[in-house]
């Protein structure tokens, strides 16, 4: 210990800490600063920048007596008292501020570019900003919010707000009002999970397998116990209800206790009084361990020799054959005048969510805490509720789960983390326990995108009609089920692409391996199969001579066509008009005469086109529903109540837009209330894309029915017939009464006379049909067309995305900024996909453990994005829409390589596209790579 | 996990020996920390090697002696302290005048958070086969300061690197004091380039750094130095180009001349998840071509 001197947003502090601190961890835990997150300690993600004596660096990776006597901010600093930095509120107006974790790094980072350089070209910001990363916005929004703010600073009027066209905008809904939260996330006063703290917390940590399979033959905890300051030590004989947990399939140990299956399989679990005494109690755990052979992919864990995972899975290593089965295929390939048949390859891929995950539990009669309950930023607050009660042997109503805000999730915090355990350890020590996941630990804990093997035969006639889609699938589950069942299912049903095949016949193999689980991500199967469907589309044009646009418009889903499922599109198809307005826009961007290909010195340049869809909602006969409850006050406020996870993307303003559109008041005087199982009603998991259908509908439908019963008071108070009564910006008015009513008058009305002015609605979509029984498997699918303009450096192989336009039917955007912020993140994920990103795993082993070894796309790689909305009303969707989350992030990837194709003649089977072999391939002539980055 | 227990910042050169002395092997020298400090975290985070994992017993910070956070320039000569940042570098006008090629190097590490921080010292001590800095200081003809065994001397730069991240300087008892190398005068150029991939670790695929200068007339280049890196386990000069291309008339063939020399003297391997050797092989050719071009472009510009 000693002390420390330093001056922390213009305060002197003098503290005595222990010299190991970083600057992060004291601001965040001496100071309790915690608007600077932690995201990775690598020096690699750069959102915990704060400036020391004037100039940004990475606190978590600065030693806090290196800042000794020097002068640091923090975001907390940032704004001028209540007045914001004009970049904070830039960063509102541009809709540049999703999850809102890496904001403050941001905002730290770009505010000290503008002092230095107060009119910062597109170049300055993404060279200042490159190591500064948002999974979220894809850059668009932050480049647009910097330049305004900065041009704010020098005395010109901001930059417009580049708003998306959209029809019809209603009183609230089609507008683009601010998210909810949003002042505390530019402030960095959001609290994510890590940012509470309570009175004798402790802190746990997890003993992960080192390997990727073996027998677990003795854990040995005595030394531990031992250690002062250790509270608890707990293994699989511990735990006290189901030693089980898992999505779909329940095949997953809450701790392991005879066997290991991936290389960060959890074995132990200890709580100390410090989080350094944890972590040297990790260490004094001795596990003795027997490998087993290693299963370390799908096609292997197929074959009879592969040693069996889950012996009590009836089907072995294989999870599940999911089957599409539609029409006649050999007909179909008869009736070919054309076929194409390859095979492609994707690899494991991680969301990196710049929050890694956190849980606090908190036990039964701590402080307020009438229930055992558990702090966590978590996609499924309910089922995490319902995995916990099976664990701890306890009902589901004696657990409260609180929903805290999520710094990104994509799909990867879907699963159980660390909510078991600190339910376990909080209950055995009777004291709150916190346990956070490090980075590193996040990256080979929690399931990731499949790595799949796709080999598709894709069959035309000569006029361009597609007649024949056979395709077989082979994707990588990992250790444990996961979603793997439902992905795959995806990946399968969707791999004919969004176009009329008659026939189809695709089988899908899910395997169990020893690698990572494999679990929900964004696109959620749908990002594979179209990597090879719009490749296989691209070359059946190039055989027939045909305008690939054109080939796609030929064969679109309509209104009228059947699904290789065997549903019957009725409504709300508006993949045609995405394909002309990408098509205007391309023809447009050109200039003079549109090119798909040219070169200029040794750059090549090309344009690739590619279409997608995806359902919206669970589907395949799943019952899909979501509640939601409304509250009006007195003052006039509402307050809409859902467990309805918000990652970032925003369903918190959707439900009170949904809720201020129906009770006609101003945006400002709703507050929503998410993921409190005890105060919200169940909406559901957030996946699938579905939340703003359904927890949209729930709210929108609660609303409704509260303004029903608020009107029927409002008519007993005047004596009025209700009919006469209308909602104006919180007011009430009738032709018969002179002055209006505020809602609150009513509501008060109703207090007095014992009436609630609450009302509560689940909302359940329309049934859907099991894959197999033919009928309407989804009740709505959203369909995108995206143009990618590439540069190929024909001297280095290097590949740059310079532009994307893209046209996104999702029926109706209810937050247009919003929706296109999520839809250009969406984009620049899907850009990752294909250029950057691949988790590797060598024979079981993750090498990708490390933020350094995943590259997500930075902001040197935003592409420019031009997003037009199609908004073809789904007739059942709250005010039309359907779903957005997942859809931006499938067709880029096949854009992508069909213009590299285009720009250079070489496709590519394997991803992430490899310079090395595209450049090699350029220069010997060779039309294919096959070779993937990870493969050198 | 903590990654360290003591934490000092010396004022003085000699303070800092003195309490490396004192910690007898057990501490080691800190600079800016974003190599150091995030080789230590990928130690602990290792699931295979975590147990075994020891913290630094103390680190020793050198940035907050005067004499090692300077730049300064005597008659001849720039003299960079081993404490310098990348930022420091990239901003100096003296630099820039006199070494491009240095501020090209140290402009492409990282982002402004980890150049405010990472010192060129830093850079050199990591002792890789292809920091960026370091290529540039070996074209550059960089000599080292280091303190060894009580004994203060200059060192030719690439007598510092005696392995794959093993320097000449043992930072748990020595200290890299500074760097400093002649001026390039008027008749001379420098130019430094490099290839990444935008997977994986942030390591180039191949870097190279070019010192030219041209005769009297400034038609032809009378001398040469060049660095392309990764092509050993350390760092080296690229000897046969620089005498094949010494004498010639400036102009496309002696970029010809560069590249069929590197062809036939210098054979860089394949790298997992970096590149193939035939990979690099055609990007010595680029980036030769790509310096020379702009040392070419320098010279004819003054």
């Amino acid at each position: 210990m000693s002390i420390l001197d330093i001056t922390v947003n213009g305060t002197q502090f003098r503290r005595e800490i222990a010299e190991s601190r970083t600057l992060a961890q004291f601001l965040r835990v001496d100071l309790g600063l915690t608007g600077t997150k932690i995201g990775c300690e690598e020096a690699e993600c750069g959102i915990c920048s704060v400036w020391v004596d004037g100039t940004p660096v990475d606190s978590c990776v600065y030693p806090a007596f290196k800042a000794q006597g020097r002068r640091v901010t923090t975001i907390e600093g940032l704004a001028n008292g209540e007045a914001l930095h004009p970049l904070q509120q830039s960063f509102i107006d541009h809709g540049a501020v999703q999850c809102g974790f890496c904001t403050p790094g941001l905002l730290m980072t770009s505010a000290a570019l503008i002092e230095e350089q107060p009119d910062p070209t597109d170049d300055d910001i993404k060279h200042a900003l490159k190591d500064t990363f948002c999974r979220c916005t894809g850059y668009t929004s932050v480049i647009q919010a910097i330049k305004s703010a900065a041009r704010e600073k020098r005395g010109l009027p901001p930059l417009t707000v580049n708003e998306p066209e959209v029809d019809e905008p209603m009183h609230v809904v089609s507008r683009s009002v601010p998210p909810q939260d949003v002042i505390e996330k530019v402030t960095g006063q959001a609290q994510y999970t890590d940012d509470y703290t309570f009175p004798g917390m402790l802190y746990a940590r997890t003993l992960r397998s080192p390997l990727p399979h073996a027998r677990v033959i003795r854990i040995d905890t005595d030394q531990v116990k031992a250690l002062p300051g250790v509270r608890a030590v707990l293994t699989h004989q511990d735990v006290p209800g189901e030693n089980l947990h898992g999505l779909v399939y329940r095949d997953w140990p809450v701790l392991c206790g005879d066997r290991v299956r991936y290389v960060g399989d959890a074995v132990a679990i200890v709580a100390a009084d410090t989080q350094e005494i944890a972590d040297t109690a990790l260490r004094l755990i001795h596990v003795e361990y027997e490998p087993l052979g290693v299963v370390a992919d799908p096609e292997y864990a197929h074959s009879p020799d592969a040693p069996v995972l889950h012996p009590n899975h009836p089907t072995g290593n294989l999870l599940k054959h999911i089957k599409v089965r539609h029409g006649d295929i050999e007909q179909g390939f008869a009736q070919a005048d054309v076929i194409v048949e390859h095979e492609y390859r994707t690899p494991t891929t991680e969301h990196a969510f710049l929050e890694p995950e956190c849980a606090i539990g908190v036990p039964k009669g701590y402080d307020d805490h009438e229930k055992l309950t558990v702090y966590v930023g978590s996609q499924i607050p309910y089922q995490d509720r319902n995995q916990l009660a099976l664990a701890m042997n306890i009902p589901d109503t004696e657990i409260r789960v609180i929903g805290t805000l999520i710094g990104g999730g994509f799909g990867g915090k879907e699963d159980i983390a660390g909510q078991i355990h600190v339910a376990m350890l909080a209950t055995v020590t009777g004291l709150p326990v916190k346990m956070l996941y490090s980075r590193q630990e996040s990256l080979i804990f929690h399931p990731k995108r499949h790595a799949t093997i796709i080999r598709i035969k894709t069959g035309a006639t000569r006029d361009g009609k597609l007649t024949a889609v056979e395709a077989t699938l082979y994707g990588d589950g990992g250790a444990y089920a996961s979603l793997s069942d439902k992905v795959m299912t995806r990946a399968t049903t969707h791999a004919t692409g969004p176009y009329n095949v008659p026939n189809a016949k695709i089988d899908c193999y899910a395997m169990y391996t020893n690698n990572v689980p494999s679990g929900a991500f964004r696109g959620f199967g749908v990002t594979q199969s179209a990597f090879a469907v719009e490749q296989n589309m691209d070359m059946i044009a190039e055989a027939l001579g045909m305008d690939a646009l054109e080939l796609r418009r030929i064969n679109a889903q309509t209104v009228g066509v059947t699904t290789a499922t065997g549903q019957l599109l009725r409504e709300s198809v508006g993949l045609l008009e995405t394909i002309d307005d990408v098509r205007r826009d391309m023809l447009d961007s050109s200039g003079q005469e549109f090119q798909w290909a040219w070169r200029d010195g040794h750059k090549a340049y090309g344009w690739g086109i590619a279409c997608a869809y995806k359902n919206t909602g669970l589907g395949g006969g799943a019952p899909d529903k979501s509640e939601a409850e409304v509250e009006a006050f007195e003052d006039g406020t509402l307050e809409v109540r859902t467990a309805a996870a918000d990652m970032g993307q925003g369903i918190a303003h959707v439900v009170a837009q949904c809720a201020a559109e129906e009770m006609h008041v101003p945006y400002g005087r709703v507050r929503v209330l998410l993921c409190d199982t005890d105060r919200t009603p169940n909406g559901g998991p957030t996946t699938a894309s579905r939340q703003t259908f359904m927890t949209g509908n729930a709210a929108r439908l609660a609303a409704a029915a509260l303004r029903d019963a608020i009107t029927q008071s409002a008519a007993e108070m005047l004596d009025i017939p209700p009919h006469s009564i209308r909602y104006e910006e919180g007011l009430l008015r009738s032709e018969d009464t002179r002055q209006p009513l505020e809602l609150g008058q009513v509501v008060g009305w109703m207090k007095q006379h014992g009436l609630s002015a609450r009302a509560r609605h689940e909302y359940h979509a329309p049934k859907t049909q099991p894959l197999g029984t033919g009928g309407d498997m989804h009740f709505a699918f959203s369909y995108a067309t995206q143009a990618a303009l590439v540069e190929v450096d024909t001297e280095t192989g290097e590949v740059a995305c310079l532009k994307v336009l893209s046209s996104t039917d999702i029926g109706r955007a209810i937050n247009p900024l919003m929706l296109q912020g999520q839809i250009e993140g969406g984009i620049v994920m899907a850009m990752g996909n294909c250029l950057t990103e691949a988790f590797i795993i060598e024979n079981g082993v993750p090498w990708s453990r490390l933020l350094s070894r995943y590259k997500m796309p930075s902001i040197k790689h935003a592409p420019e994005i031009v997003s037009r909305l199609v908004e073809h009303r789904a007739a059942e969707g709250p005010y039309g829409a359907k779903g957005v989350g997942e859809i931006p992030s499938i067709n880029t990837t096949p854009a992508i390589c069909n213009a590299i194709y285009n720009a250079v003649g070489v496709r590519v089977f394997a991803i992430p596209v490899d310079q090395d072999a595209l450049l090699l391939a350029i220069k010997r002539g060779e039309h294919a790579i096959r070779r993937a980055w990870q493969h050198v | 996990m903590k990654l360290w227990e003591h934490y000092h910042t010396p004022a003085t050169t000699d303070e800092a020996l003195g309490l490396l002395r004192q910690y007898a092997g057990r501490a080691r020298v800190i600079a800016g920390g974003t190599d150091l400090l995030v080789d230590a975290r990928a130690a602990v985070t290792d699931p295979g090697k975590a147990a075994a994992f020891q913290p630094h017993e103390a680190l020793i910070d050198i940035t907050r002696i005067p004499e090692m956070t300077h730049i300064a320039e005597t008659d001849d000569a720039i003299v960079i302290g081993a404490g310098v940042t990348h930022t420091q570098i990239v901003k100096s006008a003296l630099i820039k005048r006199y070494a491009a090629c240095l501020v090209e190097s140290c402009g492409v590490v990282g982002g402004p958070q980890v150049r405010n921080v990472a010192t060129l010292g830093g850079n050199v001590a990591h002792a890789l086969p292809a920091g960026d800095g370091t290529t540039s200081l070996v074209a550059l003809d960089a000599e080292a300061e280091i303190s060894q065994g009580g004994v203060r001397r200059w060192v030719p730069i690439l007598d510092l690197f005696v392995g794959t991240g093993k320097s000449l300087v043992d930072s748990t008892q020595d200290m890299l004091i500074g760097f400093r190398f002649r001026k390039t005068a008027p008749d001379q150029a420098t130019a430094f380039s490099r290839i990444m991939r935008p997977q994986g670790v942030a390591l180039p695929i191949l870097g190279c750094a070019v010192w030219m200068h041209v005769n009297g007339e400034g038609t032809h280049c009378a001398a040469a130095r060049i660095c392309i890196a990764p092509v050993a386990p350390t760092p080296k000069r690229a000897h046969e180009v620089e005498a094949a291309i010494s004498g010639q008339p400036l102009g496309e063939a002696l970029i010809e001349t560069a590249i069929q020399a590197a062809d036939q003297s210098l054979a860089p391997r394949t790298s997992k998840y970096r590149a193939t050797a035939e990979y690099r092989d055609e990007m010595m050719a680029v980036l030769l071509r790509r310096t020379i071009t702009a040392c070419m472009n320098r010279l004819s510009a003054v």
